[in-house]
């Protein structure tokens, strides 16, 4: 440790850290544009000049290691005088656009030039034009903004793990961008745009949109992906306008992924804004009572054990909760959160959760993968993996589809059968996880949703077993989910009770009533013909086009709701405009209607809801609170773990950018499949 | 290589692929043994260099093509883009096409007091070329503008590809640039006849010192 003086203020800070690190322990702030807490140091910009005492010239804040004794003065006349002086070079060249940059009101370079900038310009000579680069339909470049902080350089090299971005020539002539002209191949695109410090990267979809003052921010929880990434809404009025990443170090650090962040568009198109009655074969608009009294006719008189109910992937836990009881109170046990059929094991939350926890992925020494694909599941997490990578020290191995997930990975084959070898001890990786203290086994649904699905995951539980992964102070068995509502549901139990039906079960004419709660991934095709179907949601996917009637939902934006994540961390979810139309919140729907069949829900309001949902599982008592755990009982899932087949395990994502309702309704989603899956998109057409 | 990628990269006269001859191959061997295990991206300098000497030899024009570049981040095991920077920083790399003499004109100050802008002119009159980084219409020359050449003592300097032409003036630049287009270079070194950098006319010191053999200084060992 060293003791540093830094404006008078004594601080301690560990040896190697930087001048930079001791001033903001300090609690003096430091203005920068190249330094990044996440990204390695590269000290360019010179805006963090600091005076050192006994140093004859300022020193470059960020990249000064810190010494025993040293007096530090963050806001000497030395000090402004060099930053004023910084200032000035930087604006040289940087136009005078702020009226029109969308970076303007949230802009660095546009703060500090109000402390350190000069009223005008001593400079006669035209500034310097930079050609725009295309970085495809995320990324709006003004390149003659940019300051070559080499952020975005960084960023793409070191979390993104796609090193594309570069600076090129030199001198005046220095620009940042790919050379040859492409499209930056990252999930993570969207995160350069917070990361510029200046209007040189900015939203494409979301430019001259608004300003940033106008927004009225609203704290939420992403559903796009089981991450339960913390994200902030901003809206104007009714409308969402954008959204971004929060801070949680837990979870996603200060990253998004680009389907979370750009889907905004999606929430205004295809939106379900009034109930719609199927009459003689065709959707007809309808009122609420109309509706209602549509699906109680239906109800009247049918056996219960002939209902059923499927809760899709983005419901909050409050109206999975809601048709849960109101199916409880019709006497039906058929309902299913499992749209893809995943065999999930749900007999202990152990089994399907991802216990090492997000964060705990950087406490690994070696990840086995099977049969995911983290960058498509779930990028945030996927850049934890990487970040572990770089850390050193870690071997990461897959079973299952070759792919690029950004951190090499040796490859142990494709079929479960490889993990039957694993556990035998076949191989250089058995040994190597065998050997490691902290091993992660990380199970997808890819390799759940299959017929041997439940197999594979006793194997998975089996091997972390035999290799030590499972220890009263390191749990390292992982189901990573690819759905927000996932854990909710199974948390709530909103799976087949005796005698009821699962997915599989209810297709094919297996009930005559279906609720869909926002259920669009389920083959429609294969509900039976006979069978009369509900959908509840936001959006007019592929359910509501199946439905016989329609109840318009609210989309997460627009409701206060409770989401898992894939770690089993409780997260809420605020309200941040009002649903289209006639839309109402979902729980609020189905008490209404549970009113009108004679079936009264046992909650009024929100806070009531919430006490029954902590009531029927106690983890939604706690919110955002996760303890790290280690295992307490080690009984292995009922499964045999040796029936394993031999096909070959398919990711649960092949299209990263099109996976729900909303990003199917996305135009920025489409351009991105059509830029990054050419032929998926062509056979979409 | 697609199609594509070349449309879409203005640099012109883009060839489709590249691959290093036999006698690339041969040196390459000898660099990468220059540098420890794991550390071989240390080696994109050199390869570059040799890049560029490849297409001299090949194609007449010495300068590295993004498809060079793509092939030499695939040898190193580096992102493209790594090599691309490199490549763009240095001024030696030539990221178009240049005439069989690259003539590059130093123009800073030693040699600009000692009449640089003379040989500038030179050339200009003599090539047709009318500003620099341009190409004469026989594709014979190039002229670039380039800093200091290290070689102040003879300023000014014109260096024609590796070669450093030195004590020049417009007569010189015109004689030389004469047998240039004449496929016959004359030897490197001063245009003023003079040795090295001894001064020009012979000797103007240490004239009257004798050079035979002084007896040994006693008592030393």
């Amino acid at each position: 440790m060293a003791k540093v003086t830094v404006d008078g203020i004594e601080v301690e800070v560990p040896n190697g850290a930087s001048v930079l690190q001791a001033a903001e322990l300090a609690g003096k702030e430091i203005p920068r544009f190249c330094y990044h807490d996440r990204l390695s140091v590269a000290g360019n910009c010179r805006m963090c000049l600091v005076e050192v005492e006994k140093s004859p010239k300022p020193v470059a804040s960020c990249a000064f290691p810190v010494a025993d004794g040293m007096v530090v003065k963050t806001d000497s006349p030395m000090v402004r005088q060099a930053r004023r002086g910084v200032m000035e070079f930087l604006l040289i060249n940087h136009p005078l656009d702020c009226p029109i940059c969308d970076q303007g009101g949230e802009c660095d370079l546009q703060d500090q030039s109000m402390g350190y900038g000069m009223d005008h310009s001593r400079y006669r000579e035209n500034k310097r034009a930079v050609k725009d680069k295309n970085l495809g339909p995320l990324v709006k470049t003004v390149m003659t903004r940019c300051i070559q902080c080499t952020r975005c350089v960084r960023f793409a090299a070191e979390i993104a793990g796609v090193p594309e971005l570069g600076a090129t020539a030199r001198g005046e002539n220095m620009e940042i961008g790919t050379y040859v002209e492409r499209t930056l191949s990252s999930e993570l695109s969207g995160n350069l745009i917070d990361i510029c410090p200046v209007g040189a990267l900015t939203s494409k979809p979301y430019a001259f949109v608004a300003r940033s003052w106008e927004l009225k921010k609203t704290d939420a929880i992403d559903v796009f992906d089981a991450v339960g990434c913390n994200i902030r809404i901003d809206a104007r009025g009714p409308e969402v306008l954008r959204i971004l990443p929060r801070l949680n170090e837990d979870v996603n650090e200060e990253w998004l992924a680009d389907k979370s962040r750009f889907s905004v568009d999606g929430l205004k198109r295809r939106r379900l804004d009034r109930p719609w009655v199927r009459r003689d074969g065709k959707l007809v608009e309808a009122s609420w009572r109309e509706a209602f009294a549509a699906i109680a006719s239906q109800i009247k008189g049918r056996d219960p054990a002939r209902i059923g109910a499927i809760a899709g992937d983005l419901c909050d836990a409050e109206s999975m909760l809601a048709l849960k009881d109101l199916m409880a109170a019709l006497g039906s046990a058929t309902l299913d959160c499992r749209q893809d059929g995943a065999r999930l094991d749900a007999t202990r939350r152990d089994f399907y959760l991802f216990n090492t926890t997000i964060a705990g992925i950087e406490d690994a020494d070696a990840i086995l993968l099977i049969g995911t694909n983290p960058r498509r599941e779930a990028p945030v997490l996927n850049a934890r993996i990487r970040k572990r990578w770089l850390a050193g020290a870690i071997s990461i191995a897959a079973i299952g589809e070759e792919a690029d997930l950004t951190y090499p990975v040796t490859e142990l084959g494709s079929s479960p059968q490889a993990l039957a070898e694993l556990r035998r001890g076949d191989g250089a990786f058995a040994a190597i996880l065998r050997e490691a203290k902290r091993p992660m086994i990380v199970l997808g649904q890819g390799a759940l949703r299959r017929v041997d699905g439940a197999s594979v995951l006793a194997a998975a539980w089996a091997l972390a077993a035999e290799c030590g992964a499972l220890s009263a102070d390191w749990h390292g068995f992982n189901v990573l989910h690819t759905a927000a509502a996932r854990v909710g549901a199974l948390d709530l139990g909103f799976l087949p009770g005796a005698g009821g039906k699962d997915v599989a079960g209810m297709m094919a004419g297996g009930v005559d009533l279906l609720w869909l709660l926002g259920a669009d991934e389920i083959d429609m095709a294969r509900i039976g013909a006979d069978t009369f179907d509900f959908y509840k949601g936001h959006h007019g996917d592929r359910g509501a086009a199946r439905a016989d009637v329609i109840l318009p939902g609210a989309a997460y934006t627009e409701k206060n709701g409770t989401y898992v994540n894939t770690e089993g961390r409780v997260q809420r979810s605020e309200f941040a405009a009002f649903p289209p139309g006639e839309a109402r919140e979902d729980w609020r729907i189905l008490r209404a209607f549970a009113e009108t069949l004679g079936h009264r829900l046992p909650y009024d309001d929100l806070p009531a809801l919430r006490e029954r949902l902590a009531a029927v599982a106690p983890v939604f008592g706690r919110i955002d609170d996760l303890p790290r755990r280690g295992v307490v009982d080690l009984t292995p899932p009922a499964a045999d773990p040796a029936a394993l087949g031999a096909e070959p395990l398919v990711p649960a994502v092949i299209n990263y950018y099109q996976t729900d309702p909303i990003s199917r309704a996305s135009p920025t989603m489409a351009a991105c499949t059509e830029t990054h899956y050419p032929a998926i998109a062509e056979a979409a057409e | 290589m697609t199609e594509m990628a070349t449309k879409s990269h203005d640099h012109g006269h883009e060839p489709a692929i590249f691959a290093f001859d036999a006698e690339s191959e041969a040196k390459i061997g000898e660099i990468l043994k220059k540098y420890p295990e794991g550390r071989q991206a240390s080696a994109v300098l050199p390869l570059l260099d040799l890049a560029q000497r490849q297409m001299r030899r090949v194609s007449g024009s010495a300068w590295v093509p993004r498809v060079a570049m793509d092939a030499i981040a695939a040898r190193l095991k580096m992102p493209p883009i790594r090599v691309y920077e490199v490549a763009t920083f240095y001024f030696m790399f030539n990221t178009k096409p240049v005439g069989k003499w690259h003539l590059q004109v130093c123009t800073t100050t030693p040699c600009w007091l000692r009449g640089s802008d003379a040989v500038v002119e030179a050339c200009k009159r003599i090539t047709g070329i009318r500003h620099f980084g341009e190409t004469s219409e026989d594709g014979l020359f190039t002229m670039t503008e380039v800093e200091c050449l290290g070689a102040c003592v003879n300023a000014p300097i014109l260096q024609v590809n590796d070669d450093f032409y030195e004590d020049m003036d417009a007569a010189t630049t015109g004689k030389l640039l004469d047998a240039l287009k004449h496929d016959s270079p004359p030897p490197p070194g001063s245009m003023a006849g003079r040795q090295a950098s001894a001064p020009e006319g012979g000797a103007t010191t240490l004239t009257t010192l004798d050079f035979a053999p002084q007896p040994a200084p006693r008592g030393g060992e």
